[in-house]
């Protein structure tokens, strides 16, 4: 396969120049991901103000995937409920993990490419897992395993 | 250093390994992943074969006569192994599953050697499986931990305080021949005379260095010495703890169970001899036999010849890779061992690897199970090249072409 069906340049993209990689002051929410196998370690910050994110930053290291998975999300999860956060993420797992894109959606769909490579879908979906715990307000930190 | 006498046919070696005559991703297969574990030669795959085929049976139980051929295939084993480190005697060989059991097997049997305020002294470049069996350890016995520094990116040990760090209720030295992230070749006779003079017990790491290097356990004045047979073309599953016999001798059993005892009774058991007191259970018969055919490759090879080999290997990459932007080497510039390591200013490890691996080139990125070195050399992970006897400049210069085409793929990032 074509390197670029995973690296897509959404992806490259967002992995240099990532959204919303800041430490969020107004956060009332925060949450840790890692994943252990690669090393990837993020902080997602969530300004929720009833049942909506009104803001939502990252700060972090690791791999392309994981760092642009979380870039993107932060663009989609901005101004969402809490159960349309939930309604996407389960969308980009479908998309992540049986490699079907959303017409509809073509940032999520850059990670389409990702199912082919198993071993990085827990890359891809650190972010988003950190994401809805701050949001349900679980503090322990999120991990791919 | 002067040059080799003789200098092996590489190339013809390298046919030696059938499994590198594939293609991966369409592209030739460059196996650069020679830390994790080497691949094996025809002849300790027909070892195993002709084993399975022939003589399998259990050891030390039967008086039948695939039991006699088993057990003496094994015992035969266990007196190459000794030679190829030139232990006293065959019982100072104990067979592992590998360099983790060995060393878990020490630490667990000092555990009624040690007492509250005793210190085991490791170093920074540790291994996690040469961290974690003592920190077990300390925490079975209320003892500490205590490790030599690394210095910086060069990766050496920094040696300047080490009698202090010897002094005290020290017990036990326990530090890497080859560090598996730096590529550093550690002073190892020098370490353990220094540890002998202060009366504490050393345990010497080769996972890295028991196919690359000559080791002669007399010369080095070790007290223990740990290393795997599948990362030195040997089978996976099967590995060595060399150990003094005096100091065999005086330690307790691991585990319990056949094999290892001499007498059983309901409430209480005496043991076997060294080595058997510590191989409880039917051991794998078959990687011993598969590690004796390795033994014999690498020493057909000459292990002098592959340590040149693996340094002009590691030097070539080194000097290729220095010339790529954003590309910062780990470990020393002279005398490394066959590990290069590296980091690519804003791009992970893991995406170096994958890049490579559609390129047919197998690497390794992430920490290295070296957690805590990484942290204080401050990358979250690595990307590692590790090369082996059958390796070839070509493939190094294959290496550099793609890292370099991964920098450009990925770019720095703003």
């Amino acid at each position: 396969m074509d390197l670029t069906e995973l690296y897509q340049s959404v992806i490259l993209e967002n992995n240099r120049r990532p959204r919303n990689f800041r430490k969020l002051p107004t956060a009332n929410r925060v949450a840790a991901g890692n994943n252990p196998v690669c090393g990837d370690e993020l902080t997602v910050y969530v300004q929720l103000e009833d049942g909506r994110i009104a803001d939502i930053s990252f700060e972090g290291a690791g791999c392309a995937i994981s760092q642009a998975s979380a870039s993107v999300m932060t663009q989609r999860l901005k101004g969402r409920s809490v159960a349309e956060a939930e309604a996407l993420f389960a969308r980009f797992k479908d998309i992540v993990t049986q490699g079907v894109p959303d017409e509809e959606d073509l940032d999520l769909s850059a990670f389409s490419g990702v199912h082919q490579f198993p071993a990085r879908i827990k890359c891809a979906t650190l972010g988003w897992h950190a994401a809805l715990n701050a949001v349900h307000g679980e503090a322990a930190t999120a991990t791919t395993e | 250093m002067k040059p080799p006498a003789f200098a092996p046919d590489w190339a013809a070696l390298r046919a030696d390994f059938p499994i590198l005559d594939q293609t991966v991703h369409g592209r030739p297969l460059v196996y650069l992943d020679n830390g994790a574990t080497t691949q094996k030669p025809r002849a300790v795959i027909a070892a195993l074969a002709r084993f399975y085929e022939r003589d399998n049976a259990n050891v030390h139980r039967a008086i039948h006569e695939l039991s006699f051929r088993a057990t003496t295939a094994y015992e035969d084993a266990r007196a190459r192994a000794a030679r190829f480190i030139n232990a006293a005697s065959p019982e100072e060989i104990v067979f592992t599953r590998g360099t983790t059991e060995s060393i878990n097997l020490v630490a667990y049997v000092f555990t009624p050697r040690l007492q509250p305020g005793d210190t085991i002294l490791l170093t920074e470049m540790e291994h996690h499986s040469n961290l974690v069996p003592w920190q077990l350890l300390a925490q079975r016995t209320g003892a500490h931990l205590r490790f030599v520094p690394v210095t910086g990116d060069e990766g050496l040990l920094d040696l300047r305080r080490l009698d202090d760090l010897l002094s005290g209720k020290v017990k036990l030295f326990a530090f890497t021949h080859v560090s598996n992230t730096l590529g550093t070749i550690n002073p190892v006779a020098e370490l353990c005379a220094r540890a002998r003079a202060h009366g504490v017990i050393s345990l010497v790491d080769a996972a890295q260095s028991a196919g690359h290097l000559p080791l002669d356990v007399q010369l080095l004045g070790c007290d223990f010495l740990a290393f795997s047979g599948h990362k030195m073309a040997g089978p996976t599953g099967i590995g060595v703890l060399y150990g003094r016999r005096a100091l065999l001798d005086s330690l307790e059993p691991f585990q319990g169970g056949g094999e290892m005892i001499a007498s059983v009774q309901f409430e209480e058991s005496t043991w076997n001899k060294v080595p058997h007191k510590f191989e409880a259970g039917t051991p794998d018969i078959a990687g011993a036999v598969g590690l004796h055919a390795a033994m014999d490759y690498l020493e057909g090879v000459g292990r002098a010849a592959i340590g040149r080999h693996d340094e002009e290997l590691a030097r070539a990459a080194c000097d290729r890779l220095r010339g790529i932007p954003g590309l910062r080497l780990l470990g020393p510039t002279e005398a490394r061992g066959a590990v290069v390591s590296f980091a690519l200013a804003g791009i992970h490890a893991h995406d170096v690897v994958t890049f490579a691996d559609q390129e047919g080139v197998a690497l390794r990125g992430g920490h290295h199970c070296t957690q805590p070195l990484l942290r204080k050399l401050g990358v979250p992970a690595t990307t590692r090249a590790s090369f082996y006897l059958y390796n070839t400049p070509a493939e190094v210069d294959r290496l550099a072409e793609v890292i370099s085409q991964a920098a450009k793929f990925f770019g720095a990032r703003d």
